[in-house]
């Protein structure tokens, strides 16, 4: 399988390469990792008459806890997300993951800017993103500015970045006392993506009460989903197994998934049930709620 | 059978559409060639270069049959462009044994049979000898995750297992 | 003490062959480069069924580096646009003017670069017409069903029927029996996937000899196809089968990819290459499987078999191409009453053609073996289960005992040895089974879903017997030749081609034995017809039973004239010599002795009077039986009910191939057997919409397992030897794979079976157990 032919741009700057996606509008996409793109090229699915390289750009790559807020650079590798002590040891849902994307190879090149902006129900970073509130930071013609992670994806392969626009950083609200998250995904095999998957995070008060709950599915609809009732059903409360229970069968109700050859919808509906149930239990425990 | 005038010929190397110069450290030896923008690497190794040890198994970037360093870290080179790698250090099978020694993974895969018909082993190893590099003394179950984007079809894996476990020991890890 | 040999046979032998491929210098047929080569790609059907009313290549000659275009109609100028299949059935090269199946090569497009013949692919136009579609072998039979092949005179999409066995007497005695167990089972489509796909190199050289570096495990019978179907002398014709990477069967038939880059080669007069991508492969190179199997077995109330009904339907895909040896349509799927002894037993198969790819092939195991003994290790476990016997309890006592052999089965085989309680025995301790059953009361109790599966399979391997087995009336024969060079060195060449299994290292290993030559000294060499001696080739765990014979039986002729050489140089008579400790020795006098590598510089310096210079042999072995290969297996299994994940926790296999030549190769056979017996199991298969589109065609979804999924496999062995092979051995490579895939499904079986679950379709995804959870209200 051979990728039709591009002509292909390594811009040593942002601007330069916002430069070339302006004056290409249509014909030209960013090309971070390549593991999204690529793949569809060799299929002749996607078949763009440029490519602008972005990973020649520096200080692109970082990944960076200040006093606010946890900010991780576009082209900062998969696997260097799950390397990172930072990540494992205070963000362990984007380590659970980070972990579960793709194969340990695709990793080394795919990128956590490429996962998220690729718009593919089935990537796994974008649920962790919706769960734990992230922001997206965008620079296009007209300079930066942010988005929600929530107000992102619109279809599939459709979200609110301009086609002349890059994501430069992710920024995540910087983790607390208190807080708990976990990224649960069932797949036919290593390296597949999700038959379901499902991303939650926590923030309890210093007696145990849980006082935000975020909780979004990967794979079960066009997009990337938020569990919003399944969320909100645990804030205010002290949770039991029979909450976490009940968050589930919430969080399969907000599911919109598709029969496919993963399984059928049903099924996958029961799965992010089972699935939520189990994370919301590992976030709890994470976070310091006891039982 | 239609068809054009037959011109006289080059090797099968990937010509036409825009193409660049790419500077390459491959196993140490540094190349600068005129590639094609969509060359893949895994092509500019095996039709450019000649280099033939590293294989392709598949179009969609699951089997790993085609893994190389690329500094230092094992990516699938079907799924690199050739552009990708420009200014960058390349390393495959070819590069493993040195000064003729055989480098322990190759050791641990002759010694441990971790291969049979050996078209996954280029990749195979370059995999196992990114993960020494970084974590020498893996348990199964790490080596087994480490080298789940490589597929082999004719050992089960057990023996591939032992001889990154081989390996480990040889090289001073798994005590 | 018993002197060795280094090398000798019960040696774990490093593998000769590794030497080049740790270093990535194994030659494989896409790492062939010659001057001026070419390549060849297709442009493929996107139609399961249809009419080519045009196809227009202008866009494709206008791109940069493509040079020519072939279709149907220009092969059939040729008369080469038909092949015919090892089956007597035809097949196409390229269509002329309907497709049959999606995927299937309709142009092929000639570049100089893979570059360019992929542009020049997707640039090719073919206008269809859309045909009713049919993919489901059931409805094939209907009458208003669509004609596959109008072509035929038989106007239906049956193929042939055939039967065998008792089938009025299998009536009756099911009719008298006090249970018995129906079961429908399907073994769906697979796909070998080697990691290596198919390809070629061919080339002419400028006296109009063709030489084909292809991927085939069968390099003389190729040749001999390739002569008899494009009329070409077969002096001029060289099949090269260089490294293989991976077979498992699928490289065995003659794909339409090898006739046309021929073609295309004649046509240019360059070299021309062709490599499948992998969905390619997968799309259209041969499938395994797709048995439609629906059984009937019988027992007395006291747990005694009784007999044994097998109705199948076989989906051959458009054209029967199996790559299938035997007299038999079905291949050897009659070994289907196992490891027990019927009195009475009836199997019949219909074949039938589908708008899918032609086939099948074997994946890794004998023709139609992994079908045969799935069905009787899930009926048995059936059967058991309706009797309230344990499936360990019920193997043992309904085993053919090890005193009855050789047996003659009620289908007509003749088993050379067995001793399955022995393995069953062995498999049992080793995994400690009563425990496990303990073990198992206790979860049930707490509503814990855990599964213990049993497989007691025989094979069939080696063939065959020239009786029973051609290929287009050639005898499934396999052939040694042997020199003996003048300084005790040996190059010993083979008709058969390793694809992993390590022959450089195994022959080896048995002609030290047999020659009292170290291993170390003996060269292999397979896979070139202008030098190999005529062989059928390595499918079917047959090399170890033909060729490994034919090595010892030629290696005994050398030892007959190497002997009057030695009596010559130690002034004796022949009479007064024997063979011992590797070497001649004078009868009672042992320091008085020649070894091989006296007797060959003798050989060519100073022969015996009246024997001719030289030592070499050849031998061609006709196997006067096939070799029945046995194990059991036991499987345990946890299954999440929350998610229908099946969890293989063990899995203990013990074999039994008879003598083993180096344990360590069979070792790594078995575990990769085991693998191959764990993915229809749980993870692999095609499918087709109604409308002929394949589900799944490429590694996304057609789930070959990583080491992840594949359990910490536990082997154990007994070895009974194969009475009629010269040195015992049986054969391999596949056993696993047979034996395999009914442990995993009874474990699960065994699983929910106190929800009532007497069956579940292979292969078992997490969806179908979760399914079945939800509906008994589990989950
Ligand atoms: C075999 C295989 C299995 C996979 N399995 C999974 C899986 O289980 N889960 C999962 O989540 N992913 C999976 N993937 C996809 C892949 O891992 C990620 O999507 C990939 O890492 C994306 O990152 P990239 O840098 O390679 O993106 P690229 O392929 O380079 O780009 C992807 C898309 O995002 C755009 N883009 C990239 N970066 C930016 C940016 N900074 N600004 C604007 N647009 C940008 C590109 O234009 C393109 O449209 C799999 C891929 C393969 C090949
Ligand atoms: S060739 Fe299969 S992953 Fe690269
Ligand atoms: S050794 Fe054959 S694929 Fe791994």
């Amino acid at each position: 399988m051979i990728p039709p032919k591009f002509d292909y741009h390594a811009p040593g700057t942002v601007d330069e390469a916002i430069g070339l996606l302006q004056k290409n509008a249509g014909d030209a996409k960013v090309l971070a990792g390549g593991q999204s793109l690529l793949p569809l090229m060799k299929l002749r699915l996607a078949e763009p008459k440029m490519l602008i390289d972005i990973s020649r750009i520096a200080k692109l790559s970082y990944i960076q806890e200040d006093p606010e807020l946890l900010r991780v650079g576009a082209a900062t590798k998969i696997n260097d997300l799950n390397d990172s002590q930072v990540i494992r040891s205070r963000y362990p849902m984007l380590a659970d993951a980070g972990a579960h994307i793709a194969d340990p190879l695709v990793r080394n090149m795919g990128t956590v800017g490429g996962n998220v902006c690729h718009g593919d129900p089935g990537n796994d970073l974008p649920a962790c993103m919706l769960a734990i509130g992230a922001r997206y930071v965008v620079r296009g013609p007209k300079g930066d500015r942010t988005i929600a992670a929530k107000e992102f994806y619109r279809d599939t392969f459709v979200t609110a970045l301009d086609p002349a626009e890059i994501l430069t950083e992710v920024q995540i609200p910087k983790a607390q006392n208190g807080d708990g998250g976990a990224y649960m995904k069932m797949e036919r095999k290593v390296g597949d993506f999700a038959i379901a998957a499902v991303a939650v995070h926590l923030r309890l008060d210093s007696k145990g009460t849980v006082t935000s709950a975020g909780i979004a599915l990967t794979n079960v609809g066009p997009t990337v989903l938020m569990a919003g009732k399944a969320a909100s059903s645990l804030v205010g409360h002290k949770p039991t197994d029979a909450d976490f229970l009940a968050a589930g069968k919430l969080a399969a109700e907000a599911a919109q998934p598709a029969s496919d050859m993963r399984g059928p919808a049903e099924f996958k509906k029961g799965i992010v049930q089972t699935l939520t149930r189990r994370a919301l239990h590992l976030a709890w425990g994470r976070a310091g709620g006891k039982s | 059978m239609a068809s054009t005038a037959i011109p006289r010929l080059t090797a099968g190397a990937p010509m036409g559409g825009p193409t660049r110069m790419v500077h390459i450290t491959v196993n140490d030896v540094p190349f600068a060639i005129e590639v094609q923008d969509r060359t893949l690497l895994v092509h500019f190794l095996r039709d450019t270069l000649g280099m033939t040890g590293t294989h392709i198994g598949c179009d969609t970037t699951h089997c790993g049959a085609c893994t190389v360093l690329l500094d230092d870290r094992p990516v699938k080179s079907c799924t690199v462009l050739a552009v990708q790698a420009d200014g960058r250090k390349v390393r495959t099978v070819e590069g493993l044994e040195s000064g003729g020694k055989l480098h322990p993974v190759q050791e641990g895969f002759t010694a441990e049979h971790g291969l049979q018909c050996g078209f996954c082993t280029p990749g195979m190893m370059m995999t196992s000898v990114a993960l020494l590099a970084k974590n020498p003394n893996p348990t199964e179950d790490e080596i087994r995750h480490a080298i789940s984007g490589n597929l082999c079809r004719c050992t089960g894996y057990m023996n591939i297992v032992k001889a990154i476990q081989h390996a480990a020991k040889a090289s001073g890890g798994a005590k | 003490m018993t002197t060795t040999i280094h090398g000798g046979i019960g040696q774990s032998l490093a593998r000769k062959e590794d030497a080049r491929f740790i270093r990535g210098k194994g030659n494989y047929v896409d790492d062939i480069q010659l001057p001026g080569m070419l390549f060849l790609d297709f442009t493929r059907s996107p139609y399961a069924h249809a009419k080519i009313t045009a196809i227009h290549p202008e866009k494709a000659l206008k791109i940069p580096g493509v040079l020519a275009v072939i279709t149907g109609k220009d092969l059939d100028a040729a008369k080469l646009a038909w092949m015919p299949t090892l089956m007597s059935d035809t097949q196409m090269v390229l269509p002329i003017d309907t497709v049959k199946f999606q995927g299937q090569e309709v142009v092929g497009i000639v570049a100089d670069s893979r570059y360019s013949a992929a542009d020049g692919a997707a640039a090719v136009e073919i206008d269809y017409e859309p045909l009713p579609v049919v993919t489901d072998p059931v409805k094939a039979l209907l009458p208003d069903a669509p004609l596959v092949r109008p072509d035929k005179t038989k106007k239906s999409n049956h193929i042939w029927h055939w039967e065998t066995g008792d089938k009025a007497g299998t009536d009756a005695a099911l009719a008298k029996s006090d249970v018995v167990v129906h079961q429908d089972l399907y073994l769906p489509r697979l796909n070998v996937s080697s990691m290596e796909t198919c390809g070629c190199v061919a080339q002419f050289d400028t006296m109009g000899r063709l030489t084909v570096w292809m991927t085939t495990q069968a390099p003389h019978a190729i040749r001999t196809v390739f002569a008899l179907v494009a009329g070409l002398p077969e002096q001029n014709i060289r099949i090269i089968s260089p490294d293989l990477g991976g077979g498992f069967g699928g490289k065995v038939p003659v794909y339409p990819g090898y006739v046309v880059a021929v073609v295309a080669a004649l046509k240019t007069g360059h070299a021309v290459k062709w490599v499948e991508d992998r969905m390619d492969n997968l799309m259209s190179s041969s499938f395994a499987r797709d048995y439609h199997i629906s059984a009937d077995i019988g027992a007395t109330k006291d747990g005694k078999l009784t007999g044994l009904r097998v109705k199948t339907v076989a989906d051959h895909g458009y054209a029967d191409a199996a790559a299938n040896p035997s007299k038999f349509p079905a291949g050897l799927f009659h070994i289907i009453t196992g490891s027990y002894p019927f009195d009475k037993a009836f199997v019949e198969v219909d074949g039938v053609y589908t708008n899918k790819p032609p086939g099948g092939i074997a994946y890794r195991c004998s023709f139609r073996v992994t079908e045969a003994a799935f069905t009787i290790e899930r009926l048995v476990d059936g059967i058991a289960h309706k009797l309230g016997m344990d499936p360990a309890e019920f193997r043992l006592k309904n085993f053919i005992p090890p005193e009855s052999f050789p047996y003659k089965s009620a289908l007509g085989w003749t088993y050379d040895s067995g001793n399955y309680a022995g393995a069953l025995n062995l498999a049992m301790k080793m995994i400690d089974y009563p425990a496990l059953r303990k073990e198992q009361v206790e979860k049930r109790k707490r509503g814990e879903l855990m599964g213990i599966g049993i497989s007691s399979f025989t094979e069939i391997v080696g063939a065959g017997p020239s009786a029973q087995f051609d290929i287009l009336g050639i005898k499934m024969f396999e052939g040694c030749e042997i020199r003996i060079h003048p300084t005790g060195k040996v190059m010993a060449r083979f008709g058969t081609k390793s694809q992993g299994q390590g022959h450089e290292t195994t022959y080896s290993q048995i002609l030290a034995e047999e020659l009292g030559i170290p291993a170390e000294n003996i060269a292999i060499e397979e896979g070139d017809t202008d030098t190999a001696p005529y062989g059928l080739g390595t499918y079917a765990s047959r090399s170890t039973p033909t060729a490994g014979a034919a090595a010892v039986i030629a290696a005994r002729k050398i030892r007959e004239k190497a002997q009057k050489i030695a009596a010559h140089l130690l002034e004796v008579s022949p009479d007064d010599l024997e063979w011992k400790d590797y070497k001649f020795q004078v009868k009672g006098v042992p320091e008085k002795s020649k070894t091989m590598a006296d007797v060959a510089f003798a050989a060519y310096t100073n022969p015996a009077p009246g024997t001719e210079a030289g030592l070499e042999a050849v031998d061609y072995y006709d196997p006067p039986n096939m070799t029945y290969p046995f194990g059991s297996y036991v499987c345990v299994v946890d299954i999440d009910k929350g998610t229908g994940q099946v969890n293989i926790r063990r899995f203990v296999a013990v074999d039994d191939c008879g003598t083993i030549i180096n344990p360590m190769i069979v070792e790594g056979q078995i575990h990769g057997g085991l693998n191959m017996g764990l993915a229809p199991a749980l993870y692999e298969q095609i499918t087709y919409d109604e409308n002929g589109n394949m589900r799944g065609n490429s590694f996304l979804d057609y789930l070959v397992p990583t080491a992840v999924e594949s359990p910490h496999w536990e082997t154990g062995k007994t070895t009974t030897p194969s009475p009629h092979h010269p040195i015992g051995a049986k054969g391999v490579g596949e056993s696993p794979t047979v034996g395999a895939p009914a442990a995993i499904v009874n474990a699960v079986v065994d699983a929910l079976s106190p929800l009532g679950v007497t069956n579940i379709d292979i292969p078992i995804y997490p969806w179908k157990v979760w399914q079945i959870l939800h509906d008994k209200g589990q989950n």
